[in-house]
C-alpha cells in the first residue's frame, strides 16, 4: 500500500498493473526534475557560453576550467557535494531542488559547449556585416547570431534532454521519490524487485524512444537558414 | 583527521574505479564492434538482435539497469558478485553507445572504396577488415574518447551496489568525519585527474592510428 494504492502480488501481471498508478506518481516527479534541471541547464549554459567569449582573459579562462571540470566529474558526486555541502553554507534546499540543481549544473556544462559551437558556426562575414551596419552588440546577437544558430543547436540540445531524462533516477539516491525510488520501496516491502524494476525500465524505454523521434522530426522541420526572432 | 589522511582510502577507491572503468571500456569496445558490425550486416537476424540490444541499453537509465541486474536478476536464479555485475552492466551500456559510433563510422566510408574492393574481387570479410575498418577506426576515435569519459563518470553509480570505488570511499569518509566539503572536493578532483589521464590516453591512441599506414601491409600478401 502506497499513496492509497494497494498492490496485488498474486501474479506478476496483476502486480505490474497494480503498481502502475504508484509509478505514475513517481513518473511525474521524474519529469518535473528533468524539466527544472533542463531549464537551469538552458539558461546557465548560455550564461557560461557568453562568459567564455568575454574579452577579459581571467573570466573566459575560469569559465573554461569550470566547464571542463563539471563535464568530467560524475553527476552522483556533484549531487552528494551539493546535498551535503550547501547546508553547511546555510543554503537548505529540499532534496528535489538539490537534485534538479545538480542535473542542471552538470548539463549546463554540456549545453554551454553546444551554444559555443553554435555561435562559432555563424560565418565571420555575418559578424563583419553586423559591425559594418553599425548594429549594437545586443542587436547583433538577437537579430543575426541567435536566429542562425538555433537550427544548429536544437538537435544537440534535444539529445541532452533525453540523456538528462535518463539520469534523473540518480536523484533517488538523495531520497527523492522518483520512479526508481518508489520501485525500490515497493521492492523492499514485497521482496519482489523484478517486477517494479522491470516496469521502470519499460516505462523509460518508450519515453526516450518517443523523445528521440520527436527531436529527429523537429530537426528535419527546422529551416536550415535560421529562424527570425521578430 | 586532516585532509592528508583522507588520501589513502580515496586512492584505494580510485584504484577500484580505474579497474572497473578500464575493464568495462575494453569489454564495451569489443561489444561495440560486434554490435556495430552486426547492425551494418545484411543478415536480418544478426542486425535485428544488435538493434534490440542497442535500443534496450541506450533507452533505459543506467541506474535502473544496474539495480535490475543486482536486485532483480537473482530472483530468477541468476546472480553475480557486485564487481562482475558492475563491469557487466557498464560494458553493455558502453557497448550499446559505441555500436552506434562504429555503425556511423562504417557507413561514412566512401562508397567508391567499397566499389573498388568489389572490382578487385575482395571477399566481404576482407573488405570489412582491410578496407572499411582502417579508415573508419580513425573516425571513431573522438567519439570513443567521449564515451570513455562518460564511462568513467558512470562508474560512480556502482558505489550504490556496494562496490568500494572512489565514490563509495568518499561516502564512508564523510559518514565518519562529517567533513563533506573537503572529502567531496578531493573526490571530484580525483575523478577529474583520472578523466584527464583517460583523455590523454585516447588522444595518444588516436595519434598512433593516424600516423599508422591507412592500409595494413598484409593487404597485398
Amino acid at each position: 500500500m502506497m499513496y492509497g494504492y494497494a498492490w496485488d502480488t498474486s501474479t506478476p501481471l496483476t502486480f505490474a498493473l497494480s503498481i502502475l498508478p504508484i509509478l505514475g506518481i513517481g513518473l511525474m516527479v521524474t519529469l518535473k526534475a528533468a524539466a527544472v534541471g533542463y531549464a537551469i541547464a538552458l539558461v546557465f549554459g548560455l550564461v557560461l557560453a557568453l562568459l567564455r567569449r568575454s574579452r577579459i582573459k581571467a573570466i573566459s579562462w575560469t569559465v573554461a576550467c569550470f566547464t571542463e571540470f563539471v563535464r568530467d566529474t560524475p553527476l552522483l558526486v556533484q549531487l552528494f557535494f551539493l546535498y551535503y555541502v550547501l547546508p553547511e553554507f546555510g543554503i537548505i534546499l529540499p532534496a528535489f531542488m538539490t537534485g534538479a540543481l545538480a542535473l542542471g549544473l552538470q548539463y549546463s556544462a554540456y549545453t554551454s559547449e553546444v551554444y559555443r559551437g553554435g555561435i562559432n558556426a555563424v560565418p565571420r562575414g555575418q559578424w563583419e556585416a553586423a559591425t559594418a551596419l553599425n548594429l549594437s552588440r545586443l542587436q547583433t546577437y538577437r537579430d543575426i547570431v541567435v536566429p542562425q544558430m538555433i537550427p544548429r543547436i536544437v538537435p544537440a540540445l534535444g539529445n541532452y534532454l533525453v540523456s538528462m531524462l535518463k539520469e534523473t533516477p540518480v536523484l533517488s539516491v538523495v531520497t527523492v521519490l522518483d520512479m526508481l525510488g518508489l520501485a525500490n520501496m515497493i521492492g523492499e516491502r514485497t521482496f519482489d524487485y523484478l517486477v517494479p524494476l522491470s516496469m521502470v525500465g519499460l516505462i523509460f524505454l518508450p519515453m526516450t524512444l518517443i523523445c528521440s523521434a520527436l527531436i529527429f522530426a523537429i530537426e528535419r522541420a527546422l529551416p536550415k537558414s535560421g529562424i527570425p526572432l521578430r | 583527521m586532516t585532509w592528508t589522511q583522507y588520501l589513502m582510502p580515496l586512492l584505494k577507491g580510485a584504484q577500484v574505479t580505474v579497474t572497473i572503468s578500464l575493464a568495462s571500456i575494453a569489454i564495451g569496445a569489443v561489444l561495440a564492434f560486434a554490435a556495430g558490425i552486426a547492425r551494418t550486416s545484411s543478415n536480418r537476424f544478426l542486425s535485428g538482435i544488435a538493434f534490440a540490444y542497442i535500443v534496450l541499453f541506450r533507452g533505459t537509465p543506467l541506474l535502473v539497469q544496474l539495480f535490475w541486474f543486482y536486485y532483480a536478476l537473482p530472483l530468477i536464479g541468476i546472480s553475480f558478485d557486485p564487481v562482475t555485475t558492475g563491469i557487466m552492466v557498464l560494458s553493455l551500456l558502453t557497448g550499446a553507445f559505441g555500436a552506434e559510433v562504429v555503425r556511423g563510422a562504417l557507413l561514412s566510408v566512401p562508397p567508391s572504396q567499397l566499389e573498388a574492393a568489389r572490382a578487385l574481387n575482395f571477399s566481404k570479410t576482407y573488405t570489412l577488415w582491410h578496407i572499411s575498418m582502417p579508415q573508419a577506426v580513425i573516425e571513431m576515435m573522438p567519439a570513443f574518447g567521449n564515451l570513455a569519459i562518460q564511462n568513467l563518470k558512470d562508474t560512480a553509480l556502482v558505489s550504490l551496489i556496494s562496490i568500494a570505488d572512489l565514490t563509495f570511499q568518499a561516502q564512508s569518509l564523510r559518514n565518519i568525519t562529517l567533513d563533506s566539503a573537503t572529502v567531496y572536493t578531493l573526490t571530484l578532483i580525483g575523478y577529474f585527474l583520472i578523466a584527464l589521464c583517460l583523455m590523454f590516453a585516447m588522444r595518444f591512441i588516436e595519434m598512433k592510428l593516424r600516423r599508422g599506414p591507412a592500409f595494413p601491409r598484409s593487404a597485398h600478401s
